[in-house]
C-alpha cells in the first residue's frame, strides 16, 4: 500500500513537472509579454525597462526557476487582460466553479444512483425504456446545445428560471456562495442539469449494468432462497456490490466535470473559472491560461490519486497485485 | 499439368459468382442488413456527407454572396409558421440567410474539419504506436509516457489550449482561413492517444508473429516491416476507432466555435450557427439556433451509431 502510493506521488509529480513546463514555454515563448502589456505608443525605453522589471532579460534556467517558484506560491503574475494579479481573478471565480460542478455531481447521482437501479431490476418496463431514452439522449446530445434547450424551455417559454448569471450571492469569508439564497439557487438549477446530464447517464448505465452481473450470482440466488425480501436483497446485497466502479467513476468525473464547465458556464454566462479561461483564450491572455491550465492538472491529478488509493482501499484484490508489484 | 489446369478452371470459375458471392455471404454486409437502426444511421451520414459535397450546387440560396441577402428578408419565421415565407423553408437569420442554406454549407465547414482531423489523429496515432510496439524500450516508454501525461486531461481541454496557443502565434485574427487549419491541427493532436495506445498492443502481439521474422529475414528494413507488413492487421481496430473519433471530432469542433474560439461568423460551420443563434433565443427566434442544433445532433448521432455497430461486428468474441 505505502510503495503504491509514493510510486503514485511520483507519478503525480512527473505530470505536474511536465504541465508546469508547458505553462512556462506557453508563457514565456508564445507572443511576447512586454508587447501584451503595453500600449502600441509606449516607446523603446520604456519596453526595456518593463523587460528588466520582469526579469525577462536573465537566462532561461533562472526565468523557469522563478517560475516554478512562483507556481508554487500560485503567483502567476498579473493578467494581460484585466491588469489584475493572475491568482485573485481565480480566486474570485473558485467557488462560483466548485458549487457548479459539486451541484452537478450531487444531481448525478441522486438521480443516476435510482434510475440504474430501477432499470437494473425492472428490465423490460414502459419507464426503463424512457430512463434508458432518456439517457441515450443525454449522452448524443451536445452539453451546450442541451443548455440551449433548457433556456429555451424554462427560461423563454415558460419564464419560471433564469438563463445566465449566479443570482444572489452571500460572502463567506473570502468563499462567495450562491447555495444560501433563493435566486442563487433557482439561478443554479439549469446550469447544473447541463453540466450533471452527461456524468447521470453514466452513472445510470453503470449501475444498470452491474445490478444486472450482481443479480446473476449465486449469493443472491442463495438470498432469495433464504426467503429475505426483494427489497433487501436489492438494496441491502446487489447495490452494496455495485458501488465499488461506481464510486470511482463518480470521482474520475468530478475531474471532467470542471472541465466540461467551460461550456455549461459559457452558456449560462455563470462567472467561474470556466469561463474566465475562455476569455483568456480569445483575448490570448497567457498569464490567466498558465495558471487554469497549473490549477486544473492539480485538481485532476488530486483526483486520480484519491480515486486510486480509495479503489485500492476498497478492493482487496488490487491491494494484492499492487504489493507484489 | 491436367491437375492444374482443372485446380484454374476451378478458381476461375470460382471467381466468376465470387466477387457477388463474397458480397452476399460477407459476415460484415450480413450484420449490416440485420440491423435495422445502423442501415438509417448509415443512410443519415451518407445523406450528409452528400448533401455538404454538394452544397453549393444544391443549397436554395448562396448565404455568402452578399449581394443576393436582403434586410427586408431578414428574421423569417419558418414557412410553415405564420409570417414564413416558402423561399425560405426553415426561416432567415438577422442577416437575411436562408437557414436551410447555411446548415448545408456549415455542414460542409464541420464534415471538413472532422474528416481532415481524424486523418491528423489517426497519421500520428499509428505512426506512433507502431514505433512503439514494434521498438519497444525507449521509445516506446517516452511514448507512452507522453500519452498517459496527455490522457489524464479531457481531450476537449487539449484542443482548447492547442487552439488557444495557436491563435497566439499565427495571429488568426489577420489571416483569413487560418482558423480552419487551427482547428484541424488542435482537434487532431487532441485524440491520437487512443490510435496509439491500441496500434501499439496489437503491433506487441504482432511483432513475435513468422510472416514478421520472414520479413525481417529477407532483409527488410524496420520502417517497411512496420508500414507495410504490420500495418494491415492492425487496421480493423484503427477503423473502428476512427469512426468513433469522427462524431467526437465533429463535436469538438462544433464545441470550440460554440465558445467563440473556433471558426468566425464569416466562414460558419454548425458550431458557429448555434452560437450565432443563440443570441436570439430570448427573442423567442427559436429556428436561427434549434435547426442547425438538430443537424448537428442528428450527425453526431448517426456517426456514433455506426461506429457503435462496427466496433460489434469486428470484435470476434461477440459474435
Amino acid at each position: 500500500m505505502l510503495a503504491f502510493a509514493i510510486r503514485r506521488v511520483i507519478e503525480a509529480a512527473v505530470v505536474m513537472l511536465t504541465v508546469a513546463l508547458l505553462a512556462f514555454v506557453l508563457f514565456r515563448f508564445v507572443g511576447d509579454p512586454v508587447n501584451q502589456m503595453v500600449g502600441q505608443d509606449t516607446p523603446l525605453e520604456d519596453r526595456i525597462r518593463i523587460r528588466q522589471e520582469l526579469g525577462l532579460d536573465d537566462p532561461v534556467p533562472v526565468q523557469l526557476g522563478r517560475f516554478l517558484w512562483g507556481a508554487v506560491r500560485f503567483d502567476f503574475g498579473i493578467s494581460y487582460q484585466v491588469k489584475q494579479p493572475v491568482a485573485a481573478l481565480i480566486a474570485e471565480r473558485f467557488p462560483a466553479t466548485i458549487e457548479l460542478a459539486l451541484a452537478a455531481a450531487v444531481f448525478a447521482v441522486v438521480l443516476g444512483i435510482p434510475m440504474g437501479v430501477y432499470t437494473g431490476i425492472h428490465r423490460d418496463s414502459w419507464l426503463s425504456k424512457i430512463f434508458l431514452t432518456i439517457s441515450l439522449i443525454g449522452i448524443s446530445l451536445p452539453t451546450f446545445l442541451i443548455g440551449i434547450l433548457l433556456i429555451y424551455l424554462f427560461a423563454v417559454k415558460l419564464g419560471v428560471l433564469p438563463s445566465f448569471g449566479r443570482g444572489e450571492v452571500v460572502a463567506i469569508g473570502f468563499w462567495r456562495t450562491g447555495l444560501l439564497t433563493a435566486s442563487g439557487l433557482k439561478a443554479l438549477i439549469l446550469p447544473a442539469i447541463t453540466l450533471g446530464l452527461f456524468q447521470m447517464t453514466l452513472v445510470t448505465r453503470l449501475v444498470r449494468s452491474e445490478m444486472l452481473e450482481v443479480l446473476r450470482t449465486d449469493y443472491i440466488r442463495f438470498a432469495r432462497a433464504r426467503g429475505l425480501a426483494s427489497r433487501a436483497i436489492h438494496f441491502g446485497h446487489a447495490l452494496k456490490n455495485t458501488l465499488v466502479p461506481v464510486i470511482t467513476i463518480i470521482g474520475l468525473q468530478v475531474g471532467a466535470l470542471i472541465a466540461f464547465a467551460i461550456i455549461t458556464e459559457t452558456v449560462f454566462q455563470w462567472p467561474g473559472m470556466g469561463l474566465l479561461f475562455i476569455q483568456s483564450v480569445q483575448n490570448a491572455d497567457i498569464p490567466v491560461m498558465a495558471a487554469y491550465l497549473m490549477m486544473v492538472a492539480l485538481l485532476f491529478v488530486l483526483i486520480n490519486f484519491i480515486v486510486d488509493l480509495l479503489y485500492v482501499a476498497v478492493d482487496p484484490r488490487i491491494r494484492i497485485l499492487g504489493g507484489a508489484s | 499439368m491436367e491437375i492444374d489446369a482443372g485446380d484454374e478452371d476451378g478458381s476461375a470459375a470460382a471467381d466468376d459468382t465470387g466477387f457477388l458471392a463474397r458480397v452476399r455471404d460477407n459476415d460484415l454486409l450480413h450484420s449490416f442488413l440485420r440491423n435495422r437502426l445502423v442501415v438509417v444511421a448509415a443512410a443519415v451520414t451518407l445523406t450528409f456527407v452528400l448533401l455538404s459535397v454538394l452544397a453549393p450546387w444544391i443549397a436554395p440560396h448562396d448565404p455568402y454572396d452578399v449581394r443576393t441577402l436582403s434586410l427586408l428578408d431578414s428574421h423569417t419565421p419558418p414557412a410553415w409558421e405564420q409570417g414564413g415565407d416558402p423561399r425560405f423553408l426553415l426561416g432567415t437569420d438577422d442577416q437575411g440567410r436562408d437557414i436551410l442554406s447555411t446548415i448545408l454549407f456549415g455542414a460542409r465547414i464541420s464534415i471538413a474539419i472532422g474528416i481532415l482531423s481524424v486523418l491528423l489523429a489517426m497519421g500520428i496515432g499509428v505512426s506512433l504506436g507502431l514505433i512503439a510496439g514494434y521498438f519497444g524500450g525507449p521509445a516506446d516508454t517516452v511514448i507512452m509516457r507522453i500519452a498517459d501525461v496527455q490522457l489524464t486531461f479531457p481531450a476537449i481541454l487539449t484542443a482548447l489550449l492547442i487552439d488557444g496557443v495557436a491563435r497566439v502565434m499565427l495571429g488568426a485574427h489577420q489571416s483569413a482561413g487560418g482558423e480552419f487549419w487551427i482547428l484541424v491541427v488542435a482537434i487532431g493532436l487532441s485524440y491520437w492517444v487512443q490510435y496509439a495506445r491500441t496500434v501499439r498492443g496489437v503491433t506487441l502481439v504482432e511483432r513475435n508473429k513468422e510472416y514478421v521474422q520472414a520479413a525481417r529475414l529477407i532483409g527488410l528494413g524496420p520502417f517497411k516491416i512496420m508500414f507495410a507488413q504490420v500495418l494491415p492487421n492492425v487496421m480493423s481496430p484503427v477503423l473502428v476507432i476512427a469512426t468513433i473519433n469522427l462524431a467526437l471530432a465533429v463535436l469538438t469542433e462544433a464545441t470550440l466555435s460554440f465558445l467563440g474560439v473556433g471558426l468566425p461568423p464569416t466562414e460558419p460551420s454548425l458550431g458557429t450557427l448555434i452560437r450565432i443563434g443563440n443570441n436570439f433565443l430570448m427573442s423567442g427566434e427559436y429556428w436561427i439556433v434549434i435547426f442547425p442544433g438538430i443537424a448537428l445532433a442528428a450527425l453526431v448521432l448517426a456517426v456514433n451509431l455506426v461506429g457503435d455497430w462496427l466496433r460489434d461486428a469486428l470484435n470476434p468474441k461477440l459474435r
